[in-house]
Protein backbone atom coordinates (compact mmCIF):
# COMPACT_ATOMS: atom_id res chain seq x y z
CA UNK A 1 0.00 0.00 0.00
CA UNK A 2 2.83 2.74 1.04
CA UNK A 3 4.91 1.49 -1.59
CA UNK A 4 2.14 2.13 -4.19
CA UNK A 5 1.00 6.16 -2.66
CA UNK A 6 5.01 6.67 -3.27
CA UNK A 7 4.58 5.72 -6.54
CA UNK A 8 1.51 7.35 -7.51
CA UNK A 9 3.36 10.89 -5.33
CA UNK A 10 6.27 10.32 -7.71
CA UNK A 11 3.86 10.56 -10.79
CA UNK A 12 2.31 13.52 -9.47
CA UNK A 13 5.56 15.23 -8.98
CA UNK A 14 6.76 14.16 -12.82
CA UNK A 15 3.24 15.76 -13.76
CA UNK A 16 4.30 18.92 -11.78
CA UNK A 17 7.85 19.42 -12.86
CA UNK A 18 6.75 18.90 -16.23
CA UNK A 19 4.37 21.84 -15.78
CA UNK A 20 6.62 24.11 -13.78
CA UNK A 21 9.08 23.21 -16.74
CA UNK A 22 6.31 24.28 -19.51
CA UNK A 23 5.09 27.25 -17.71
CA UNK A 24 8.90 28.82 -17.46
CA UNK A 25 9.61 28.56 -21.14
CA UNK A 26 7.84 31.93 -21.63
CA UNK A 27 9.99 33.42 -18.88
CA UNK A 28 13.12 32.36 -21.03
CA UNK A 29 11.04 33.74 -24.39
CA UNK A 30 10.26 36.80 -22.64
CA UNK A 31 13.86 37.56 -20.90
CA UNK A 32 15.79 36.46 -24.59
CA UNK A 33 13.12 39.11 -26.30
CA UNK A 34 14.10 41.66 -23.38
CA UNK A 35 17.21 41.24 -24.03
CA UNK A 36 17.15 41.68 -27.41
CA UNK A 37 15.39 44.58 -27.58
CA UNK A 38 17.61 46.21 -24.77
CA UNK A 39 20.77 45.12 -26.79
CA UNK A 40 19.90 46.38 -30.30
CA UNK A 41 18.80 50.32 -28.40
CA UNK A 42 22.17 50.07 -26.37
CA UNK A 43 24.01 49.07 -29.53
CA UNK A 44 22.40 51.42 -32.06
CA UNK A 45 23.39 54.30 -28.98
CA UNK A 46 26.84 53.17 -28.91
CA UNK A 47 26.99 53.02 -32.45
CA UNK A 48 25.79 56.80 -33.00
CA UNK A 49 28.36 57.75 -30.11
CA UNK A 50 31.26 56.55 -31.33
CA UNK A 51 30.50 57.35 -34.59
CA UNK A 52 30.08 60.85 -33.25
CA UNK A 53 33.20 60.58 -31.43
CA UNK A 54 35.64 59.20 -34.45
CA UNK A 55 34.20 61.75 -36.52
CA UNK A 56 34.98 64.59 -34.01
CA UNK A 57 37.92 63.24 -32.66
CA UNK A 58 40.32 65.52 -33.84
CA UNK A 59 38.34 68.31 -32.45
CA UNK A 60 38.66 67.64 -28.80
CA UNK A 61 40.99 70.16 -27.78
CA UNK A 62 40.79 73.23 -25.34
CA UNK A 63 40.90 75.28 -28.58
CA UNK A 64 37.75 74.07 -29.66
CA UNK A 65 36.01 75.20 -26.05
CA UNK A 66 38.11 78.29 -26.23
CA UNK A 67 37.47 79.50 -29.63
CA UNK A 68 34.42 81.38 -31.41
CA UNK A 69 33.03 80.32 -34.21
CA UNK A 70 34.76 81.21 -37.87
CA UNK A 71 34.29 81.11 -41.60
CA UNK A 72 37.36 78.44 -41.46
CA UNK A 73 36.21 74.96 -40.07
CA UNK A 74 40.02 74.26 -38.31
CA UNK A 75 39.57 77.68 -36.00
CA UNK A 76 36.45 77.51 -35.20
CA UNK A 77 34.99 76.69 -31.90
CA UNK A 78 31.93 76.12 -29.90
CA UNK A 79 32.87 78.85 -27.24
CA UNK A 80 29.78 81.42 -27.58
CA UNK A 81 27.63 78.04 -28.19
CA UNK A 82 28.41 76.66 -24.50
CA UNK A 83 28.41 79.59 -22.67
CA UNK A 84 25.19 80.41 -24.27
CA UNK A 85 24.04 77.08 -23.26
CA UNK A 86 25.01 77.29 -19.65
CA UNK A 87 23.85 80.64 -19.50
CA UNK A 88 20.15 79.83 -21.28
CA UNK A 89 19.87 76.78 -18.76
CA UNK A 90 21.01 78.93 -15.52
CA UNK A 91 17.72 81.16 -16.31
CA UNK A 92 15.77 78.10 -17.16
CA UNK A 93 16.78 76.42 -14.19
CA UNK A 94 16.00 79.38 -11.65
CA UNK A 95 12.31 79.87 -13.41
CA UNK A 96 11.34 76.06 -14.01
CA UNK A 97 12.67 74.54 -10.48
CA UNK A 98 10.88 76.95 -8.02
CA UNK A 99 7.91 76.93 -10.20
CA UNK A 100 7.63 73.60 -11.02
CA UNK A 101 8.37 71.91 -7.48
CA UNK A 102 5.94 74.45 -6.06
CA UNK A 103 3.33 73.55 -8.22
CA UNK A 104 3.84 70.07 -7.37
CA UNK A 105 3.90 70.73 -3.98
CA UNK A 106 0.33 72.45 -4.39
CA UNK A 107 -1.76 70.26 -6.45
CA UNK A 108 -0.32 67.20 -4.07
CA UNK A 109 -0.70 68.69 -0.42
CA UNK A 110 -3.32 71.69 -0.82
CA UNK A 111 -5.56 71.82 -3.93
CA UNK A 112 -8.69 70.26 -3.25
CA UNK A 113 -9.32 67.48 -5.40
CA UNK A 114 -12.14 67.53 -7.69
CA UNK A 115 -12.81 68.27 -11.38
CA UNK A 116 -10.62 71.43 -11.68
CA UNK A 117 -7.59 69.55 -10.49
CA UNK A 118 -7.88 66.78 -12.32
CA UNK A 119 -8.35 69.08 -15.44
CA UNK A 120 -5.13 70.60 -14.38
CA UNK A 121 -3.68 67.13 -14.10
CA UNK A 122 -4.11 66.36 -17.34
CA UNK A 123 -3.30 69.37 -18.41
CA UNK A 124 0.75 68.86 -17.21
CA UNK A 125 0.73 65.55 -17.82
CA UNK A 126 0.03 66.46 -21.76
CA UNK A 127 2.23 69.57 -21.39
CA UNK A 128 5.35 66.90 -21.20
CA UNK A 129 4.52 65.38 -24.05
CA UNK A 130 3.69 68.32 -26.86
CA UNK A 131 6.07 69.15 -29.21
CA UNK A 132 8.96 71.73 -28.53
CA UNK A 133 8.57 73.29 -31.93
CA UNK A 134 4.85 74.59 -30.32
CA UNK A 135 6.58 75.82 -27.48
CA UNK A 136 8.81 77.95 -29.71
CA UNK A 137 5.81 79.46 -31.16
CA UNK A 138 4.11 80.09 -28.26
CA UNK A 139 7.33 82.16 -26.75
CA UNK A 140 7.91 83.59 -30.22
CA UNK A 141 4.45 85.01 -29.75
CA UNK A 142 4.38 85.46 -25.97
CA UNK A 143 8.20 86.86 -24.65
CA UNK A 144 9.21 88.17 -27.89
CA UNK A 145 6.84 90.13 -29.74
CA UNK A 146 3.95 90.42 -26.48
CA UNK A 147 6.92 91.02 -23.89
CA UNK A 148 9.49 92.68 -25.74
CA UNK A 149 12.21 90.61 -24.41
CA UNK A 150 13.53 90.34 -27.88
CA UNK A 151 16.05 87.58 -28.89
CA UNK A 152 17.49 87.13 -25.63
CA UNK A 153 18.91 84.35 -23.33
CA UNK A 154 16.13 85.90 -20.90
CA UNK A 155 13.81 84.47 -23.84
CA UNK A 156 15.31 81.13 -24.56
CA UNK A 157 15.79 80.22 -20.70
CA UNK A 158 11.78 81.30 -19.95
CA UNK A 159 10.88 79.07 -23.04
CA UNK A 160 13.19 76.23 -22.06
CA UNK A 161 11.67 76.91 -18.73
CA UNK A 162 8.53 75.90 -19.67
CA UNK A 163 9.67 73.13 -21.74
CA UNK A 164 10.63 71.54 -17.80
CA UNK A 165 7.81 72.37 -16.18
CA UNK A 166 5.63 69.82 -16.80
CA UNK A 167 8.76 67.29 -16.80
CA UNK A 168 9.28 68.96 -12.91
CA UNK A 169 5.71 69.27 -11.69
CA UNK A 170 5.33 65.45 -12.57
CA UNK A 171 8.07 63.82 -11.00
CA UNK A 172 7.64 66.31 -7.51
CA UNK A 173 3.88 65.02 -7.75
CA UNK A 174 5.32 61.22 -7.80
CA UNK A 175 7.59 62.01 -5.36
CA UNK A 176 5.20 62.95 -2.85
CA UNK A 177 2.75 60.55 -3.45
CA UNK A 178 5.28 57.66 -3.13
CA UNK A 179 5.59 58.82 0.98
CA UNK A 180 3.45 56.63 2.47
CA UNK A 181 0.76 57.38 4.25
CA UNK A 182 1.60 56.42 7.49
CA UNK A 183 4.48 58.73 7.44
CA UNK A 184 2.24 61.75 6.87
CA UNK A 185 -0.43 60.76 9.53
CA UNK A 186 2.45 60.13 12.25
CA UNK A 187 3.36 64.05 11.75
CA UNK A 188 -0.09 65.03 11.38
CA UNK A 189 -0.87 63.49 14.81
CA UNK A 190 1.77 65.27 16.68
CA UNK A 191 -0.01 68.72 15.92
CA UNK A 192 1.79 69.59 12.87
CA UNK A 193 0.23 71.46 10.68
CA UNK A 194 0.31 71.76 6.55
CA UNK A 195 2.75 73.33 5.83
CA UNK A 196 4.84 72.14 9.03
CA UNK A 197 4.45 68.41 6.92
CA UNK A 198 5.34 69.79 4.01
CA UNK A 199 8.59 71.52 4.82
CA UNK A 200 9.68 69.07 7.87
CA UNK A 201 8.46 65.69 5.88
CA UNK A 202 7.04 65.84 2.27
CA UNK A 203 10.23 68.07 0.69
CA UNK A 204 13.02 66.41 2.79
CA UNK A 205 11.41 62.70 1.58
CA UNK A 206 10.64 63.09 -1.96
CA UNK A 207 14.07 65.10 -2.36
CA UNK A 208 15.37 62.58 -3.90
CA UNK A 209 12.72 62.04 -6.76
CA UNK A 210 12.47 66.23 -7.02
CA UNK A 211 16.24 66.48 -7.77
CA UNK A 212 16.10 63.49 -10.30
CA UNK A 213 13.19 65.36 -12.31
CA UNK A 214 14.99 68.38 -12.18
CA UNK A 215 17.83 66.93 -13.86
CA UNK A 216 16.05 64.73 -16.61
CA UNK A 217 14.26 68.31 -17.18
CA UNK A 218 17.88 70.06 -17.61
CA UNK A 219 19.14 67.31 -19.87
CA UNK A 220 16.01 67.69 -22.67
CA UNK A 221 16.52 71.15 -22.53
CA UNK A 222 20.16 71.07 -23.05
CA UNK A 223 19.21 69.29 -26.25
CA UNK A 224 16.38 71.38 -27.39
CA UNK A 225 16.72 72.67 -30.88
CA UNK A 226 13.43 73.41 -31.92
CA UNK A 227 11.69 76.14 -29.71
CA UNK A 228 15.42 78.04 -29.47
CA UNK A 229 15.51 78.70 -33.64
CA UNK A 230 11.87 79.70 -33.36
CA UNK A 231 12.56 82.46 -31.34
CA UNK A 232 15.74 83.34 -33.37
CA UNK A 233 18.82 82.49 -31.55
CA UNK A 234 22.07 83.18 -33.88
CA UNK A 235 23.69 80.70 -35.51
CA UNK A 236 26.61 82.80 -36.31
CA UNK A 237 28.37 84.72 -32.53
CA UNK A 238 31.31 85.89 -32.23
CA UNK A 239 31.24 87.74 -29.04
CA UNK A 240 30.31 86.76 -25.60
CA UNK A 241 27.23 88.05 -23.22
CA UNK A 242 27.97 90.49 -20.42
CA UNK A 243 29.64 88.44 -17.51
CA UNK A 244 27.20 87.60 -14.93
CA UNK A 245 29.85 88.12 -12.22
CA UNK A 246 32.36 90.92 -11.90
CA UNK A 247 34.94 92.20 -9.77
CA UNK A 248 33.61 95.41 -8.94
CA UNK A 249 30.55 95.95 -6.65
CA UNK A 250 27.67 94.58 -6.84
CA UNK A 251 29.18 91.67 -8.92
CA UNK A 252 26.51 90.18 -10.09
CA UNK A 253 24.69 92.09 -13.29
CA UNK A 254 22.07 90.86 -15.02
CA UNK A 255 22.81 92.62 -18.70
CA UNK A 256 23.78 89.08 -20.47
CA UNK A 257 19.96 88.17 -20.11
CA UNK A 258 19.14 90.66 -22.77
CA UNK A 259 22.19 89.43 -25.09
CA UNK A 260 22.19 87.53 -28.48
CA UNK A 261 22.93 84.13 -27.77
CA UNK A 262 23.78 80.52 -29.44
CA UNK A 263 23.36 77.22 -28.10
CA UNK A 264 25.38 74.04 -28.90
CA UNK A 265 22.53 72.16 -30.21
CA UNK A 266 22.57 75.25 -32.84
CA UNK A 267 26.12 75.87 -33.55
CA UNK A 268 25.53 71.63 -34.22
CA UNK A 269 23.26 72.51 -36.52
CA UNK A 270 24.43 75.17 -38.62
CA UNK A 271 27.84 73.40 -38.95
CA UNK A 272 25.89 70.24 -40.59
CA UNK A 273 24.45 72.54 -43.03
CA UNK A 274 27.46 73.55 -43.98
CA UNK A 275 28.94 72.24 -47.49
CA UNK A 276 32.47 71.62 -46.34
CA UNK A 277 33.37 68.63 -44.48
CA UNK A 278 35.45 69.95 -42.03
CA UNK A 279 32.56 71.66 -40.78
CA UNK A 280 30.87 68.06 -40.43
CA UNK A 281 33.78 67.29 -38.25
CA UNK A 282 32.95 70.19 -35.85
CA UNK A 283 29.51 68.96 -36.13
CA UNK A 284 30.38 65.84 -34.85
CA UNK A 285 32.63 66.79 -32.06
CA UNK A 286 29.60 69.37 -30.87
CA UNK A 287 27.31 66.39 -30.70
CA UNK A 288 29.67 63.94 -28.98
CA UNK A 289 29.67 66.78 -26.22
CA UNK A 290 25.90 67.72 -26.09
CA UNK A 291 25.42 63.59 -25.87
CA UNK A 292 28.77 63.34 -22.62
CA UNK A 293 26.59 66.28 -21.16
CA UNK A 294 23.32 64.55 -21.31
CA UNK A 295 25.26 61.26 -19.76
CA UNK A 296 26.57 62.81 -17.49
CA UNK A 297 23.56 64.71 -16.21
CA UNK A 298 21.30 61.65 -16.18
CA UNK A 299 23.87 59.55 -14.15
CA UNK A 300 24.05 62.46 -11.75
CA UNK A 301 20.75 62.01 -11.64
CA UNK A 302 20.54 57.92 -10.69
CA UNK A 303 23.80 59.03 -8.00
CA UNK A 304 21.64 61.11 -5.91
CA UNK A 305 18.41 59.19 -6.04
CA UNK A 306 20.47 55.82 -5.16
CA UNK A 307 22.21 58.14 -2.10
CA UNK A 308 19.46 59.38 -1.32
CA UNK A 309 17.13 55.97 -1.11
CA UNK A 310 19.73 54.48 0.77
CA UNK A 311 18.96 56.97 3.77
CA UNK A 312 15.42 57.34 3.67
CA UNK A 313 13.61 53.77 4.16
CA UNK A 314 9.96 53.42 5.93
CA UNK B 1 -24.27 58.42 37.71
CA UNK B 2 -21.44 57.20 36.11
CA UNK B 3 -18.97 58.95 38.15
CA UNK B 4 -20.63 58.11 41.36
CA UNK B 5 -20.45 54.27 40.58
CA UNK B 6 -17.25 54.58 39.53
CA UNK B 7 -15.80 57.38 41.58
CA UNK B 8 -13.89 58.17 38.42
CA UNK B 9 -13.42 61.30 36.59
CA UNK B 10 -14.69 60.95 33.10
CA UNK B 11 -11.54 62.80 30.85
CA UNK B 12 -13.41 62.46 27.54
CA UNK B 13 -16.93 61.30 26.63
CA UNK B 14 -18.29 60.64 23.24
CA UNK B 15 -22.56 61.20 22.92
CA UNK B 16 -24.40 59.46 20.40
CA UNK B 17 -21.37 59.90 17.45
CA UNK B 18 -22.32 58.86 14.03
CA UNK B 19 -19.64 59.21 11.31
CA UNK B 20 -19.77 58.61 7.90
CA UNK B 21 -17.20 58.39 5.40
CA UNK B 22 -16.92 60.01 2.51
CA UNK B 23 -18.68 57.72 0.00
CA UNK B 24 -21.74 58.10 2.39
CA UNK B 25 -21.16 54.56 4.18
CA UNK B 26 -21.99 54.93 8.06
CA UNK B 27 -18.87 53.67 10.26
CA UNK B 28 -20.25 54.52 13.68
CA UNK B 29 -23.85 54.64 14.93
CA UNK B 30 -24.87 56.35 17.87
CA UNK B 31 -21.80 55.77 19.90
CA UNK B 32 -21.62 56.81 23.40
CA UNK B 33 -18.91 56.39 25.60
CA UNK B 34 -16.85 57.61 28.24
CA UNK B 35 -12.89 57.74 28.49
CA UNK B 36 -11.68 58.21 32.45
CA UNK B 37 -8.67 59.81 33.51
CA UNK B 38 -5.83 57.00 34.24
CA UNK B 39 -7.40 54.61 33.11
CA UNK B 40 -7.47 52.27 30.17
CA UNK B 41 -10.22 52.04 28.19
CA UNK B 42 -10.07 48.83 25.25
CA UNK B 43 -12.00 48.79 21.99
CA UNK B 44 -12.59 45.14 20.95
CA UNK B 45 -14.59 43.97 17.99
CA UNK B 46 -14.31 42.06 14.67
CA UNK B 47 -12.69 43.93 11.47
CA UNK B 48 -14.69 46.68 10.43
CA UNK B 49 -16.80 46.84 13.12
CA UNK B 50 -16.17 50.89 13.46
CA UNK B 51 -13.40 50.60 16.32
CA UNK B 52 -10.57 52.08 14.92
CA UNK B 53 -13.03 54.55 12.98
CA UNK B 54 -13.76 55.43 16.51
CA UNK B 55 -10.41 56.06 18.28
CA UNK B 56 -9.36 58.42 15.02
CA UNK B 57 -12.16 60.66 15.57
CA UNK B 58 -10.48 61.76 19.10
CA UNK B 59 -7.38 63.31 17.10
CA UNK B 60 -9.43 64.52 14.31
CA UNK B 61 -7.39 62.01 12.08
CA UNK B 62 -10.55 61.92 9.46
CA UNK B 63 -10.36 65.67 8.82
CA UNK B 64 -7.67 64.75 6.69
CA UNK B 65 -9.34 63.12 4.14
CA UNK B 66 -12.15 65.57 2.27
CA UNK B 67 -15.67 64.35 2.70
CA UNK B 68 -15.52 62.87 5.83
CA UNK B 69 -18.30 63.73 8.69
CA UNK B 70 -18.98 63.19 12.25
CA UNK B 71 -22.25 64.06 13.60
CA UNK B 72 -22.54 64.11 17.48
CA UNK B 73 -20.04 65.13 20.14
CA UNK B 74 -17.02 64.28 21.78
CA UNK B 75 -16.35 66.75 25.12
CA UNK B 76 -12.90 67.00 26.25
CA UNK B 77 -12.81 67.77 30.41
CA UNK B 78 -12.42 69.05 32.28
CA UNK B 79 -12.72 72.75 29.63
CA UNK B 80 -16.06 70.56 28.47
CA UNK B 81 -14.98 71.45 24.79
CA UNK B 82 -16.52 69.41 21.98
CA UNK B 83 -13.51 68.45 19.95
CA UNK B 84 -15.48 67.42 16.64
CA UNK B 85 -17.21 71.19 16.98
CA UNK B 86 -15.80 73.00 13.16
CA UNK B 87 -14.80 75.98 15.32
CA UNK B 88 -12.29 73.49 16.51
CA UNK B 89 -9.20 73.22 14.96
CA UNK B 90 -8.35 69.56 14.33
CA UNK B 91 -4.37 70.84 14.94
CA UNK B 92 -5.27 71.78 19.01
CA UNK B 93 -7.24 68.87 19.44
CA UNK B 94 -4.00 66.64 18.07
CA UNK B 95 -1.90 68.84 20.43
CA UNK B 96 -3.75 67.46 23.70
CA UNK B 97 -4.43 64.02 22.03
CA UNK B 98 -1.60 61.84 20.66
CA UNK B 99 -1.56 58.55 19.08
CA UNK B 100 0.19 55.81 18.24
CA UNK B 101 -0.41 53.99 15.14
CA UNK B 102 -0.38 50.31 13.97
CA UNK B 103 2.38 49.89 12.19
CA UNK B 104 5.53 51.75 14.22
CA UNK B 105 5.94 54.85 11.94
CA UNK B 106 9.32 56.48 13.08
CA UNK B 107 9.97 59.53 10.72
CA UNK B 108 13.11 58.83 8.38
CA UNK B 109 14.95 60.83 10.59
CA UNK B 110 17.32 60.14 13.90
CA UNK B 111 15.89 58.46 16.95
CA UNK B 112 16.14 62.26 18.77
CA UNK B 113 15.09 64.25 15.97
CA UNK B 114 11.54 61.32 15.94
CA UNK B 115 10.87 62.16 20.16
CA UNK B 116 11.97 65.91 19.18
CA UNK B 117 9.51 66.78 16.38
CA UNK B 118 6.78 67.22 18.65
CA UNK B 119 7.89 69.15 20.69
CA UNK B 120 9.73 71.43 17.68
CA UNK B 121 6.55 71.61 16.41
CA UNK B 122 5.06 73.23 19.56
CA UNK B 123 7.77 76.10 18.63
CA UNK B 124 10.75 74.61 21.35
CA UNK B 125 14.06 75.56 20.13
CA UNK B 126 16.11 75.80 23.23
CA UNK B 127 18.44 72.81 22.91
CA UNK B 128 18.33 71.89 26.60
CA UNK B 129 14.94 72.09 27.32
CA UNK B 130 14.80 69.81 24.00
CA UNK B 131 17.29 67.32 25.49
CA UNK B 132 15.61 66.71 28.83
CA UNK B 133 12.16 66.39 27.18
CA UNK B 134 13.81 64.08 24.73
CA UNK B 135 15.48 61.80 27.61
CA UNK B 136 12.51 61.71 29.53
CA UNK B 137 10.14 60.78 26.82
CA UNK B 138 12.07 58.08 25.99
CA UNK B 139 13.01 56.91 29.72
CA UNK B 140 8.92 57.38 29.57
CA UNK B 141 8.56 54.65 26.83
CA UNK B 142 11.01 51.89 28.20
CA UNK B 143 13.58 52.77 25.76
CA UNK B 144 16.28 55.84 27.11
CA UNK B 145 18.99 52.54 28.09
CA UNK B 146 18.78 51.36 24.72
CA UNK B 147 19.56 54.40 23.04
CA UNK B 148 21.15 56.99 24.93
CA UNK B 149 24.31 56.32 23.44
CA UNK B 150 22.94 56.45 19.58
CA UNK B 151 20.56 59.31 19.80
CA UNK B 152 21.93 60.55 15.78
CA UNK B 153 21.22 56.65 14.86
CA UNK B 154 18.60 56.64 11.95
CA UNK B 155 14.96 55.49 14.02
CA UNK B 156 14.77 52.89 11.03
CA UNK B 157 17.94 50.48 11.98
CA UNK B 158 15.91 49.69 15.59
CA UNK B 159 14.31 46.96 15.76
CA UNK B 160 9.98 46.86 15.75
CA UNK B 161 9.43 46.40 19.33
CA UNK B 162 11.80 49.37 20.00
CA UNK B 163 10.35 51.17 16.98
CA UNK B 164 7.36 51.10 18.73
CA UNK B 165 8.80 52.56 21.51
CA UNK B 166 9.70 55.07 19.71
CA UNK B 167 6.76 56.29 18.34
CA UNK B 168 5.26 56.15 21.96
CA UNK B 169 8.19 58.34 22.93
CA UNK B 170 7.15 60.79 20.26
CA UNK B 171 3.77 60.88 21.19
CA UNK B 172 4.71 60.90 25.04
CA UNK B 173 7.11 64.11 24.59
CA UNK B 174 4.47 66.33 24.26
CA UNK B 175 2.25 65.55 27.34
CA UNK B 176 -0.76 64.61 25.65
CA UNK B 177 -3.99 64.84 27.85
CA UNK B 178 -5.09 61.13 26.31
CA UNK B 179 -3.01 58.57 24.51
CA UNK B 180 -4.71 56.84 21.49
CA UNK B 181 -3.23 53.26 20.96
CA UNK B 182 -4.13 51.96 17.28
CA UNK B 183 -3.68 47.90 17.79
CA UNK B 184 0.03 48.91 18.85
CA UNK B 185 1.33 45.57 19.20
CA UNK B 186 -0.22 43.40 16.10
CA UNK B 187 3.08 43.17 14.32
CA UNK B 188 5.63 42.92 16.83
CA UNK B 189 6.47 39.44 18.21
CA UNK B 190 5.04 38.22 21.68
CA UNK B 191 8.16 39.98 23.97
CA UNK B 192 8.16 43.26 22.68
CA UNK B 193 4.41 43.51 22.96
CA UNK B 194 4.94 42.37 26.80
CA UNK B 195 7.16 45.37 26.90
CA UNK B 196 4.57 47.70 25.58
CA UNK B 197 1.66 46.18 27.77
CA UNK B 198 3.99 46.92 30.71
CA UNK B 199 4.29 50.49 29.28
CA UNK B 200 0.95 51.11 28.49
CA UNK B 201 -0.10 49.83 32.19
CA UNK B 202 2.66 52.57 33.97
CA UNK B 203 1.40 55.16 31.41
CA UNK B 204 -1.66 55.18 32.73
CA UNK B 205 -0.68 56.77 36.10
CA UNK B 206 0.25 60.03 34.13
CA UNK B 207 -2.49 60.19 31.06
CA UNK B 208 -5.83 58.12 30.25
CA UNK B 209 -6.02 55.69 27.22
CA UNK B 210 -7.78 54.20 24.53
CA UNK B 211 -6.50 51.44 22.98
CA UNK B 212 -8.18 49.22 20.24
CA UNK B 213 -6.63 45.81 19.93
CA UNK B 214 -7.60 42.73 18.08
CA UNK B 215 -6.11 40.48 21.01
CA UNK B 216 -8.48 39.86 23.66
CA UNK B 217 -6.48 38.49 25.82
CA UNK B 218 -4.52 41.85 26.23
CA UNK B 219 -7.60 43.93 26.61
CA UNK B 220 -8.03 41.19 29.52
CA UNK B 221 -4.54 41.88 30.53
CA UNK B 222 -4.51 45.56 30.85
CA UNK B 223 -7.65 47.71 30.29
CA UNK B 224 -9.45 48.51 32.98
CA UNK B 225 -12.84 49.25 31.18
CA UNK B 226 -13.97 47.50 27.56
CA UNK B 227 -16.13 48.08 24.73
CA UNK B 228 -17.62 45.62 22.72
CA UNK B 229 -18.36 47.36 19.18
CA UNK B 230 -19.99 45.40 16.27
CA UNK B 231 -21.28 47.00 12.85
CA UNK B 232 -20.50 50.58 14.18
CA UNK B 233 -22.54 49.93 17.14
CA UNK B 234 -21.82 50.19 20.86
CA UNK B 235 -23.40 46.43 21.76
CA UNK B 236 -21.82 46.47 25.58
CA UNK B 237 -19.28 48.53 27.61
CA UNK B 238 -18.34 47.83 31.38
CA UNK B 239 -15.23 47.43 33.80
CA UNK B 240 -13.35 44.90 31.95
CA UNK B 241 -13.43 42.13 34.19
CA UNK B 242 -17.02 42.19 34.06
CA UNK B 243 -16.59 42.22 29.95
CA UNK B 244 -15.02 39.03 30.42
CA UNK B 245 -16.34 37.39 33.48
CA UNK B 246 -20.07 38.02 33.42
CA UNK B 247 -21.26 40.12 29.92
CA UNK B 248 -24.75 40.84 30.04
CA UNK B 249 -25.29 40.34 26.25
CA UNK B 250 -25.24 37.25 24.42
CA UNK B 251 -23.59 39.02 21.45
CA UNK B 252 -19.75 39.88 23.91
CA UNK B 253 -20.02 36.59 25.09
CA UNK B 254 -20.03 34.61 21.66
CA UNK B 255 -17.19 37.35 20.70
CA UNK B 256 -15.39 36.87 23.69
CA UNK B 257 -15.76 33.08 23.87
CA UNK B 258 -14.69 32.81 20.18
CA UNK B 259 -17.79 31.61 18.84
CA UNK B 260 -18.05 34.43 16.73
CA UNK B 261 -15.87 36.52 14.92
Amino acid sequence: MIKQKKASNLKDLNVIRKMISNHKKYDFMFAGLGTIVIASLTITLLVLFLDLVIDGYPKFNLDFLSNFPSRRAARAGILSAWVGSSLVLLVTFFVAVPLGVASGIYLEEYAKKNWFSDLIEINVSNLAGVPSIIYGLLALGLFVYSFGLGQSILTAGLTLALLMLPIVIVSTREAIRAIPVHIREAAYAVGATKWQVCHNHVIQYAYGGILTGIIIGMARAIGETAPVITIGALTFIAFLPPSPVGLEPPFINFDWLDAGFSVLPIQMFNWISRPQHAFHINAAATGAIIIILTLLMNGLAIKLRYNIRKKIKW
Amino acid sequence: MNKLKHNEIIKAESKNLDFFYADGTQALKNVSLPVYENKITALIGPSGCGKSTFLRSFNRMHDLYPGNRYKGQIILQPDNTNILSEKVDPIEVRMRISMVFQKPNPFPKSIYENVAYGLRVRGETNKRALDEKVEEALKGASLWNEVKDRLQDLAFNLSGGQQQRLCIARALATEPEIMLFDEPTSALDPIATMNIEELMSELKEKLSILIVTHNMQQAARISDYTAYMYLGKLVEYDATNQIFTNPSKKETEDYITGKFG
